[in-house]
């Protein structure tokens, strides 16, 4: 799989090794395991995908059937700033579109990709639950409301290389 | 006995079986509710939408009538009940199936005349029989890079229509796990996991995706043009082989009812299409048993090799042992696959007593599998000759479509028979074609071989005949008790190892000597490669074929065969000689479930 972003080649830790141990004998344990896994790594890498099949004994079509199935689910890191743009109906009526289509003026790239130098990648989400603030952007947990057009570029210096 | 209900449709009273669908009681009263992702080997999951019906309920104004509720049922997954009055083709249900079908077209390339399932699909089947002459909806066709990565099947998903037939066999009935569900709506894909080709997932290549796929999205891969290029060289001498299956299916691409034997038209019909020598796999398979039955009676006398003895005539069978289950690499047959022993014999033993160059030799055979076109090339063993052994194996429904194309009347044409060098068999060679055919070809000849009798006292082992996923039996030869297993389709496989695991882990003495597994339901009849729409009940025709071939077989017993003493005498010696062992037998080694 092309992914720019992996350096290194991803392994599962102790940490989720156990919690895998744990998960095994019980029923909807995938999705469990899985969402440990991308807390972890911010998304499910291949290799450690084809890990868990194995210490859980089950296809990895099966598990590629469901990250690939849920939005939610990433089979590519993210940027280190991960930007949730909200279409909710909310959102979208107040230019939720007109936000992610700025985003990819300044950023360079379209929506699930991340900008080369591996700083930023832009999502659209559903209802984000605080419609009162539409539009609403988060970046990183961080909750932007009313968000403007022209606010952006003063939005991204402040998360761009802060790291 | 199981409760029956009674229920009306279209007003037609039936009673079926508790349980039974819509669908099944509709077909009971000879009303037939279209489909397209249903496939009567598989649990129905209502996918596609367009066996909707409608039950008749009382009507809220109108004491005493009874018109359509508004709710849809889709007759393949929904159950009948007491009393049910149901309506399958009213105004509004065709409508609703009408603009189903239409989505589904919108969707799919409308390159009928170029697709490899021109005719037999059930998708254009579908729009000729709803009548559809324009699709009102923007058409919108996916551009996806066609999958040409294995030598037997070819992915085209710009083609699926999406039913998941095709990953629900190889994940239900193959336990292969090749195929997903990958994505989700309209992005929704029939594909290997983790972004692998088909070569590089597990694929096994048995092929029965292409054989369920209600499209052209999974079929074989089509190499009638080498083998054209062949027939049409001065400097190639082709012959060919034909395996047993073939000819109790190939008949039905030119309208002939399953099951019904087409041995000596086919023999005829390859030699109008320019065979030099037309030899049948069945002979070659009267060879495998004399080497895989050396072989049972060298293991099961104590005299070297693992027990139980498994069967590997089966190339998806064997790709699923060496990625699955390694541990039982000791165990496999080292007898290659009757394909496997015809070949280099045609380039040895026949070159010789030709006079013929082996290098001018172009060996052909017609299968009805997928996996066949894997198997000639997958390890240095299937060169024994010096040359690769087969040069093309063409599915049943290639060559249909090179008799259909060269302008042969088939059914209509005179039987011939096989040349007599590598053409004659006995009964025994024939059943290969069924499950439990080799177990039972096997028990004949071993049966006299360790007794040194003429004839078992019953030369039909019922036993291991039959349609059960696995069948289980005690095989008595003069007083020593021989256990045997006998598999078909891959998914029931695995609890026969897992038993034999069982007794391994409890070091006491496995439960079978003898296993046999074919990886299609039905064994090779059931075959990837033969014409498209098999059911059970084209499974038993088609078995029914071949166990009729049997009977009529003067020589049941493979020993019996006199080209195959003749065989031994003048070039091969002894079963399990050296010079037998340097052509007829192979390897298996351990390989990755996923490659990449």
């Amino acid at each position: 799989m092309s992914n720019e972003n992996t350096a290194a080649v991803q392994t599962l830790t102790p940490e989720l090794r156990a919690f895998i141990a744990e998960w095994k004998s019980k029923p909807g344990n995938l999705i469990m395991v899985l969402h440990q896994v991308q807390q972890h790594f911010g998304y499910i890498p291949r290799e450690v995908a084809f890990e868990v099949a194995d210490l859980l004994e089950i296809p990895l079509a099966k598990i590629y059937g469901v990250v690939t199935f849920y939005n939610f689910f990433k089979l590519q890191k993210p940027g280190r700033n991960k930007i949730q743009v909200c279409m909710g109906t909310a959102c979208y009526l107040k230019g939720g579109e007109d936000i992610i289509l700025e985003l990819e003026k300044q950023l360079g790239v379209g929506l699930n990709t991340v900008t080369p130098d591996g700083e930023f990648s832009v999502e659209a989400v559903r209802c984000l639950g605080c419609c009162g603030l539409a539009p609403v952007m988060v970046i990183n947990g961080e909750v932007f409301g009313k968000v403007v057009t022209g606010s952006l570029t003063g939005i991204l210096d402040k998360f761009r290389n802060n790291g | 006995m199981a409760n029956m209900i009674q229920l009306e449709i279209n007003g037609i009273p039936v009673e079926v079986e508790e349980g039974t669908s819509i669908l099944n009681a509709a077909k009971k009263v000879h009303v037939k509710i279209p489909t397209l992702c249903y496939h009567p080997d598989l649990t129905p999951w209502a996918s596609c939408g367009i066996c909707v019906v409608r039950q008749l309920v009382p009507s809220r104004t109108e004491p005493g009538k009874w018109v359509p509720s508004p709710k849809l049922l889709r007759a393949c997954c929904t159950a009948v009940t007491p009393g049910m009055k149901i309506s399958t083709h009213d105004a509004d249900i065709v409508k609703v199936r009408r603009t189903v079908l239409e989505l589904i077209l919108a969707n799919h390339p409308n390159d009928c005349l170029q697709c490899p399932r021109n005719g037999s699909c059930e998708l254009q089947r579908l729009a000729g029989d709803f009548g559809i002459r324009d699709i009102p909806f923007p058409a919108e066709i996916p551009s996806i890079p066609v999958d040409k990565s294995t030598p037997s099947l070819v992915l085209n998903q710009n083609k699926c229509v999406k039913c998941g037939r095709c990953a629900i066999v190889c994940q239900q009935m193959q336990n292969v796990w090749a195929l997903e569900f990958i994505g989700r709506g309209e992005k929704t894909r029939m594909a290997p996991a983790a972004d692998c080709t088909l070569e590089e997932s597990p694929c096994i290549k048995c092929g029965q995706c292409s054989a369920h796929c209600p499209v052209g999205a999974i079929y074989e891969n089509d190499e009638t043009a080498k083998v054209w290029d062949a027939l049409r060289d001065p400097e190639k001498h082709c012959v060919v082989q034909i395996a047993p299956a073939v000819r109790v299916a190939i008949g039905e691409a030119f309208g002939k009812e399953p099951g019904t034997l087409m041995t000596g038209e086919t023999y005829a019909a390859l030699r109008r299409l320019g065979f030099k020598a037309v030899f049948d796999t069945n002979f070659s398979a009267d060879l495998t048993i004399m080497e895989e039955g050396s072989e049972f009676i060298k293991r099961f006398t104590g005299k070297g090799g693992e027990l139980p003895l498994i069967t590997s005539c089966c190339p998806a069978w064997t790709e699923w042992m060496e990625e699955y289950a390694p541990d039982f690499i000791n165990n496999f047959s080292t007898a290659k696959s009757p394909q496997q022993m015809l070949s280099p014999m045609a380039k040895t033993y026949y070159a010789q007593k030709q006079g013929i160059d082996p290098s001018k030799i172009f060996v052909v055979s017609i299968m009805p599998c997928t996996a066949k076109k894997y198997e000639i090339s997958r390890s240095e063993n299937m060169s024994s000759s010096g040359y690769q052994d087969t040069d093309v194996v063409l599915t049943t429904r290639e060559l249909a479509r090179m008799i259909k194309s060269a302008g042969i009347d088939f059914v209509s044409l005179e039987p011939e028979a096989a040349d007599s060098l590598m053409g004659e068999y006995t009964g025994a060679g024939t059943i290969f074609g069924v499950t439990g055919g080799v177990m039972e070809a096997a028990l004949r000849t071993a049966y006299c071989l360790i007794t040194k009798k003429d004839q078992p006292p019953s030369i039909d082992f019922m036993d291991v005949r039959g349609m059960q996923g696995v069948k289980e039996a005690t095989i008595d030869i003069d007083g020593t008790p021989v256990k045997i297993a006998v598999a078909h389709q891959m998914g029931n496989v695995k609890q026969v190892l897992d038993a034999v695991r069982e007794d391994r882990k409890n070091g006491v003495k496995p439960r079978y000597d003898f296993i046999e597994v074919m990886a299609c339901r039905g064994g090779c009849i059931g075959g990837g490669g033969q014409p498209t729409g098999a059911t059970d009940e084209v499974r038993a025709l088609r078995t029914k074929g071949i166990y009729t071939d049997d009977e009529r077989s003067v020589l049941r017993m493979s020993h019996l065969n006199p080209m195959i003493t003749k065989i031994y005498e003048e070039f091969l010696g002894a079963p399990l000689s050296e010079k037998a062992h340097e052509l007829l037998h192979n390897h298996y080694r351990q390989t990755k479930v996923y490659s990449k």
